[in-house]
């Protein structure tokens, strides 16, 4: 077993976008008591410090594969088309329509069902674009076109956040 | 040469393994000790019998004007006459400036305002919080020794979950100023759950509510197949019991009429308080009675009235607690248990509260003093390889965000709450301006957007970058986080190699060597004394070694060829050899030595164990 390989194979995982949560927490699971330092706390200082560095890496990967939006990132970077969430930020003329339309009904929404509509109308959306990765990376192996659906969901994620955000403020003003 | 050996004939299928490992619950209030004995955790009395150690520390002079100190009950005792020079609830100063104290004015201290972390100047002049609760924890350590005649292999000492690194290193400082080897720093409400047997089996979520004398503490653990994982930990260190003692004080004053002119009334009147509600827990009324220099002190309090007066206090535990589970995004009614730490839990009013509040009966069945204390000895024993059979496993996380000054006093955040540790992840940052030569890293931690909102870890300079146009360098900043949520940070410019780093001691930066003058003035007086301990610590430290490397051969000697176990068992009689002479610089270079020649060794240990790991879960697959 090689510290460098990729995040599947070091955890044991097929390759691929479809993960099952409990898969994967039982595969970091196992990994982890096999070579977290407190297994080694009564031994020398190599053991403990080749233990750190093995625990790092093993929770590093459970941190990118648990996360589906990293995952997909990282698949599409795997298959050598880095989704460059940074650099490259041209997006399709209806997705960005579409975006401000929300922004728009974000800031003209009154209540706290208003907000929550629009929750919901997002999510669905969010879902769909997940199937769509999903298909994209499992099936058609087209990583260029689920680099261009994970920029888009990046764009989603951040707005869903300012949703949930305004929603926590109607939580607290109860 | 029998070190840490012990026999205790029947215990251990393997006698000589056994090692002498503690659980100490540094507390706010009081602290305690606690070991696994004959498979039960259990806390250690002193010689009255007494496992309580009130977190107190006096500082005196004799007769002869020598400095003396007294600890725990005696201190306490001299609390009420010499408020100046006794020290306690020092917890709440580790790790903390003068400006983190809003109720410094209250106490009866006079504090120097010491970068970084304040101190308290006392008769026997200024102390540091880490030299104080050092006090502390040697007391403890001799506690432990005394019971069982022998030295300590080593301790796990607990921390409240939300902590910052901060407040993790000066407690590690203390603990290492009190020559105790620190095997793990242990997260209280953790500690509580493994008391609690909670790892045998309980699967689901779990809230541990601690209310202790200075601090409020709530974290939810997520229990599945032994690995405890903290889902998510929050709390308020400035809020306990003994604000309710402040409280109760102040309304026994209103209520007569009358005043704390003195220091020394101020501590009388909170002694009193402190004994008033704490007779409340079991009776219905009681009367609070003390001799001020004003008079005498006299009202009756009932326990509807103490729970009126502790409401808004109650209520703003309920408020962290409701923060907590949004942050985790469940809701109450999904939390399968409630362990209740801290002796404020054994007010009603608290525990109707939170049994309201969760809709089922709060867990209550061990002692709320020692449950923290009883955990970390279980942990003790697991990590010092006694319990062999014992699997849990322990994945904690980092408890407040890491983050770097950015331009603007912005906080960049490199790594989130919550995340499990260790860990490590970099970011890269570049100059901005045109022949930038240096750049200045500054580690912050906590949630907030702005820096003056968090607090600065550490700061340093990377310099010696080679002049280039603004926005070429090419600079990253790595942190690494160990297992005690403990933190070092280190910048490279990627096209030079220039690189600087710290390991981030906070910014009181007690360097080792401070830490080991504080030792020799604090704990040894004769040089001969220094001597003999520097020679026991280097062989105990050499049979710790050995230990782990015969625990290592045993278990996976079959990977070394026998040229290999030839050099090893060489390095081993050798040790052996120099423990028994007095040469302390021979041994401490064999001891060495053997530490390097298992290098390579304890790698393919590690590589079998994974392999074993991956063969394992295939194997479940099928």
């Amino acid at each position: 077993m090689n510290i460098d390989a990729d995040d599947f194979t070091l955890l044991g995982l097929h390759k691929g976008f479809a993960l099952e949560r409990s898969q994967l927490d039982a595969a970091w699971k196992a990994l982890q008591a096999r070579v977290h330092p407190d297994r080694f706390a009564a031994e020398g200082g190599a053991a403990q410090r080749l233990a750190m560095q093995w625990a790092v890496r093993v929770n590093e990967a459970h941190q990118r594969l648990k996360d589906p939006l990293k995952r997909a990132a990282y698949l599409c970077e795997l298959a050598g088309v880095p989704v460059q969430s940074e650099s490259n930020t041209a997006m399709p003329g209806a997705f960005l329509m579409q975006q401000m339309q929300w922004r728009e009904a974000l800031e003209e929404a009154d209540t706290a069902a208003e907000v929550e509509t629009l929750s919901d109308e997002v999510q669905l959306d969010r879902k769909a674009r997940i199937a769509r990765v999903t298909r994209l990376l499992d099936v058609d192996a087209n990583p260029t076109q689920a680099a261009q659906e994970v920029r888009a969901l990046m764009f989603i994620d951040r707005l869903l956040e300012e949703i949930d955000a305004r929603l926590e403020r109607y939580e607290d003003a109860i | 040469m029998a070190l840490l050996q012990i026999s205790e004939p029947g215990q251990s299928p393997d006698p000589h393994q056994r090692r002498i490992a503690v659980g100490i619950d540094l507390g706010t209030t009081h602290s305690l000790v606690a070991s696994v004995r004959n498979g039960v955790s259990e806390c250690l009395p002193d010689q009255s019998g007494r496992v309580i150690l009130p977190s107190a520390v006096r500082y005196l002079l004799d007769d002869k004007g020598q400095t003396r100190r007294q600890i725990g009950f005696e201190a306490l005792a001299a609390q009420a006459e010499d408020s100046q020079n006794t020290i306690v609830s020092v917890k709440r100063f580790m790790g903390r400036s003068l400006a983190d104290l809003p109720d410094a004015g209250r106490l009866p201290y006079q504090f120097e305002d010491q970068p970084g972390m304040v101190a308290i100047r006392t008769v026997a002049g200024v102390k540091s919080p880490i030299e104080v609760s050092a006090e502390i924890l040697a007391s403890l350590r001799q506690r432990a020794e005394d019971t069982f005649n022998d030295d300590l292999f080593g301790a796990v000492i607990t921390v409240p979950a939300y902590f910052d690194d901060a407040q993790r290193q000066a407690t590690k400082d203390a603990a290492q100023m009190a020559g105790l080897n620190v095997l793990r720093l242990l997260n209280e409400p953790t500690a509580a759950a493994i008391a609690y047997g909670l790892d045998n089996g309980a699967e689901g979520l779990y809230a541990i509510y601690d209310l202790g004398g200075g601090t409020f503490d709530i974290s939810l653990l997520q229990l599945s197949h032994g690995v405890f994982e903290v889902v998510a930990t929050s709390g308020d260190s400035a809020l306990g019991g003994d604000d309710i003692d402040h409280l109760l004080a102040e309304y026994a004053l209103a209520q007569s009429q009358m005043q704390a002119a003195t220091p020394q009334d101020k501590r009388t009147v909170l002694v009193a308080a402190r004994r008033t509600k704490e007779k409340l827990s079991t009776d219905g009324n009681a009367h609070l009675s003390c001799a001020l220099s004003g008079g005498m002190l006299s009202v009756t309090l009932t326990r509807a009235k103490l729970a009126e007066l502790a409401k808004p206090l109650i209520d703003k535990t309920l408020a962290v607690v409701k923060r907590v589970l949004r942050d985790a995004k469940v809701k109450a009614d999904e939390v399968k248990g409630v362990v209740m730490v801290g002796g404020s839990t054994r007010m009603p009013a608290v525990r109707d509260a939170v049994g309201g509040f969760f809709g089922q009966q709060p867990l209550t069945d061990l002692n709320p003093d020692e449950v923290v204390a009883l955990g970390a000895a279980i942990q003790a024993n697991q990590l010092a390889g006694n319990n062999a059979q014992g699997e849990h496993l322990l994945l904690d996380v980092l408890p407040l965000s890491l983050g770097l000054e950015t331009m603007g006093g912005l906080v960049e955040r490199i790594i989130p709450r919550n995340t499990p540790i260790p860990c490590a992840r970099a970011q890269d940052f570049t100059t901005f301006k045109d022949g930038q030569t240096a750049l200045a890293v500054h580690v912050v931690q906590g949630e907030r957007e702005q820096v003056e909102h968090c607090r600065s870890l550490a700061r340093f300079e990377l310099r010696g970058i080679p002049p280039m146009a603004a926005g070429a360098a090419r600079i990253r900043v790595s942190f690494q986080v160990d297992a005690d949520g403990l933190l070092s940070v280190s910048a490279k410019e990627q096209l030079s190699g220039v690189e600087a780093s710290v390991v981030v001691k906070p910014s009181y930066g007690l360097t080792d060597d401070q830490v080991a003058n504080m030792l020799r003035e604090g704990f040894t007086t004769a040089a001969a004394d220094m001597k003999d301990r520097a020679l026991r610590e280097a062989r105990v430290e050499a049979e710790r070694m050995l230990e782990a490397t015969r625990t290592a051969l045993a278990a996976d000697g079959d990977l070394l060829s026998p040229e290999q176990r030839a050099e090893l068992d060489r390095l081993m009689t050798q040790i052996g050899q120099r423990c028994d002479r007095g040469d302390l610089e021979a041994l401490e270079a064999a001891t060495k030595a053997l530490a390097q020649g298992t290098e390579a060794f304890a790698a393919e240990r590690m590589n079998r164990s994974i392999r074993q790991a991956l063969a394992g879960r295939q194997l479940d697959q099928l």
